[in-house]
């Protein structure tokens, strides 16, 4: 196995990671793959270390996909789930952090609805932190999914040209893949209503903006479509999911004008018919299923390099 | 009492002119003399001051001291130990209490225990309307014989402005300053940090500069129609500053403040989710920055307020978004103002006008100068030392503070208040 020199402590977001970091993580992933095909879907890698997998946000298919990828190298998992935040309990974030270093596991997968609780808490514990996704603000392990799925059918990422369409200011998936693809060579377009484009997106990030889909989509290699969250319509960011579906929505049609061999990216759950016609959920062009296979390996991935083994002891 | 003599300072009187090497002479509270070096005799305690300033008291026209209802964050006491540390010898209390300062009853008993700590003077800024709902007016003639000297709703932005016209108009007649936190809710709603490149990549809800903006403009309109003075609060934005600038040279009667943070720090400062960088108004961009130092200069802002607001861990060491707003500031204002003195932003006379003169001025309260038979309250400042504070140095109860272990020059050694050597 590849060698897990200068890493950093933690995964907060792909802003503190190289290109050839993420490629490590990817090319360990896709190592990892094959475990998950074999008939003994494990290995003993890291046996008798303790994973905690704290969701502090309802989720099913990252804290399975962790589950599993801890599973599948003989980690122990303890999952721990809790709604309302620290300040409604009365107890401070550092007192919850202290509480889960007291159970001295050897890495915390966290998910949390408020952006910035993975770094408070990563500068906080002594072991590894892997952000399961914070708030708006980052869903790494998504992007490094995404990311190896656009390889494995590209053969790179390099020069790439990839749409993002959605709410792009209140999407953690957004942020994570375009500074993991755009440190990676890609071209990334996003579009969105203008109510779903967060200020200075083109200079934060270096990707192209529209108000429209058809010129992100255009000549693109990949199209990555976000779940529209029907709940934040109170918020009057767009008049409606019909409308929304006709302007934004990917299509056959849409489709089109992305290249022939492009493909169909969503990071789940999909509202079919809202972003996303039910005739391209079975597209040929649709990685969406391939996606969540790699989910599990970029997670075992991440898990293996991050946890220290008696292995890497000189 | 005794009678005080401060020796071979530069003294620093922009009330009056002043600024030389004096001998000053405090009597029965009062200051009795201020005469060329060694022509006065006399003085129970003598002070050398050689290589200080001396300066009329300081004053913070914008300090929460948490009194009633509070007290784990801070006291009367414990703020105003924390103010004499900075070199205030007079802080103005905000009413956002639990309950609010919206009556006599409360007035009173926040002087009676300003007079019982005795650190520094508190004047007392009471509620602009009754439960800061801004609705219905609280009784401004009470309140004034009680011994308020302003009125505010600061944390809540008076939105009806039929309800601002009144005020405007009882606050001027009551005697009373009326204080505005200008904000847009409607606009500002749900947001945490100012709304532009660092909230977008740090994925928190934006509050966009318009919001302090929309505000401040309004009011100027209102001010302009009713022709009574309003003062607002910690402004942030160059918008707002340009806004009041306008109106001040249309002759208007506004005033305004800015806080140290806004002058020192940007929202790039929010760094990893630093709960100690988040405050109301928001840290906002270099560009702000650089017209609030303008306007300090230029006499677009009449005053220095720290906006000093303590919290525990309790509200600050939890998740950003849920954080308190608000930060202490009363034992690192000075020596950050003295930092743009040295930059050349504003000269020593401009650093007195605006924390000491001016709020004294605004207030109509008696303090911000040196002049024979006023007040003796009087800062001595050493421009020279250079130190840093951690955060067991603060006399604060709380703690929540940006500016920790930043290398500072130049403190208040003494304070004297009515007379008094507080520290």
């Amino acid at each position: 196995m590849t060698d897990k020199i200068n890493f950093p402590k933690d995964l907060i977001d792909l802003d503190a990671y190289t290109p050839e970091q993420i490629s490590h993580i990817l090319d360990t992933a896709e190592s990892f793959k094959e475990v998950s095909e074999r008939e003994i879907k494990k290995v003993p890698t890291l046996r008798g270390k303790l994973v905690v997998i704290f969701f502090h946000e309802n989720s099913t298919r990252t804290r399975l996909s962790f589950e599993v990828a801890a599973k599948r190298l003989s980690a122990d998992t303890v999952a721990l789930s809790a709604s309302g935040s620290s300040l409604s309990k009365g107890e401070s974030l550092l007192d919850t952090a202290k509480n889960i270093e007291a159970m001295n596991p050897d890495a915390l997968v966290i998910r949390h609805g408020a952006s910035g609780v993975p770094s408070f808490l990563g500068r906080n514990l002594s072991f590894p932190v892997l952000n399961a996704g914070d708030g708006a603000h980052a869903h790494p392990t998504q992007a490094l999914l995404d990311m190896l799925t656009i390889r494995e059918v590209k053969g790179r990422l390099d020069g790439l040209k990839i749409a993002i369409i959605g709410d792009i200011a209140h999407s953690r998936v957004a942020r994570s893949n375009m500074i993991g693809l755009v440190k990676m060579g890609a071209k990334v377009a996003v579009a969105g209503p203008p109510s779903m484009l967060a200020v200075g997106l083109a200079e934060a990030y270096g990707v192209e903006v529209y108000t429209r889909p058809e010129p992100a989509i255009e000549g693109a290699d990949g199209v990555m479509m976000l779940r529209i969250q029907m709940e934040r319509q109170s918020g009057a960011l767009f008049p409606g999911a019909r409308e929304y579906a006709r302007v934004y929505g990917l299509n056959k049609e849409r489709m089109k004008l992305a290249k022939d061999d492009a493909v169909i990216l969503h990071p789940g759950p999909v509202n079919q018919g809202v972003e996303l016609d039910p005739s391209l959920y079975d597209d040929e062009r649709s990685v969406i299923l391939p996606q969540v296979t790699n989910g599990v390996a970029v997670r075992m991935a991440l898990l293996y390099l991050l946890i220290d083994t008696p292995s890497d002891q000189g | 009492m005794t009678s005080i003599l401060i020796k071979g300072g530069r003294v620093i009187d922009p009330s009056r002119n002043v600024d030389g090497f004096f001998d000053v002479l405090t009597e029965d509270g009062l200051i009795k003399a201020v005469e060329a070096p060694g022509a006065i005799s006399g003085g129970d305690k003598v002070i050398e001051a050689q290589g200080k300033w001396v300066l009329p008291g300081l004053i913070d026209m914008h300090v929460h001291l948490r009194e009633p209802g509070h007290e784990y964050k801070e006291t009367v006491a414990t703020g105003t130990r924390a103010a004499a540390a900075g070199g205030f010898t007079g802080v103005l209390a905000m009413p956002n209490t639990s309950p609010a300062i919206d009556n006599a009853e409360v007035v009173s008993s926040i002087l009676d225990k300003a007079k019982e700590a005795g650190f520094a003077r508190v004047w007392v800024a009471a509620a602009m309307t009754k439960g800061r709902k801004g609705e219905v007016l609280t009784e401004y003639e009470d309140l004034k014989a009680a011994g308020a000297v302003a009125v505010t709703d600061d944390g809540s932005w008076v939105s009806s402005p039929k309800v601002l016209r009144r005020v405007l108009d009882y606050a001027a007649v009551a005697g009373l300053l009326p204080l505005c936190h200008a904000e847009d809710h409607e606009l500002a709603k749900g947001g945490a940090i100012h709304e532009g490149l660092v909230s977008t990549r740090m994925g928190l809800p934006g509050i966009p500069a318009q919001a302090e903006i929309n505000a401040v403009t309004r009011d100027i309109n209102m001010v302009e129609l009713s022709g009574k003075p309003l003062h607002f609060c910690h402004l942030s934005t160059r918008g707002a500053i340009e806004a009041v600038r306008t109106a001040k040279k249309k002759g208007l009667p506004v005033s305004c403040e800015t806080a140290p943070h806004y002058l020192f720090l940007t929202h790039e400062d929010l760094g990893d989710y630093d709960t100690n960088a988040k405050m109301n108004p928001p840290l906002r961009t270099a560009d702000d920055q650089a017209a609030l130092r303008e306007a300090l200069a230029d006499g677009t802002i009449d005053a220095v307020a720290t906006d000093h607001a303590p919290h525990s861990v309790l509200e600050k060491e939890v998740e950003f978004i849920d954080a308190a707003f608000g930060i202490i500031g009363l034992e690192t204002s000075l020596p950050l103002i003295l930092e743009l003195v040295r930059a050349g932003v504003i000269s020593p006379a401009r650093l007195v006008e605006v924390m000491s003169l001016n709020p004294a001025r605004l207030l109509n309260v008696e303090a911000g100068t040196l002049a024979p038979g006023r007040t003796a309250d009087v800062t001595i400042v050493d421009p020279e030392v250079e130190y840093t504070l951690k955060p067991a140095d603060s006399k604060s109860l709380s703690r929540n503070s940006p500016f920790w272990n930043r290398p500072l020059k130049g403190r208040s050694v003494c304070t004297v208040v009515g007379g008094r050597i507080i520290q």
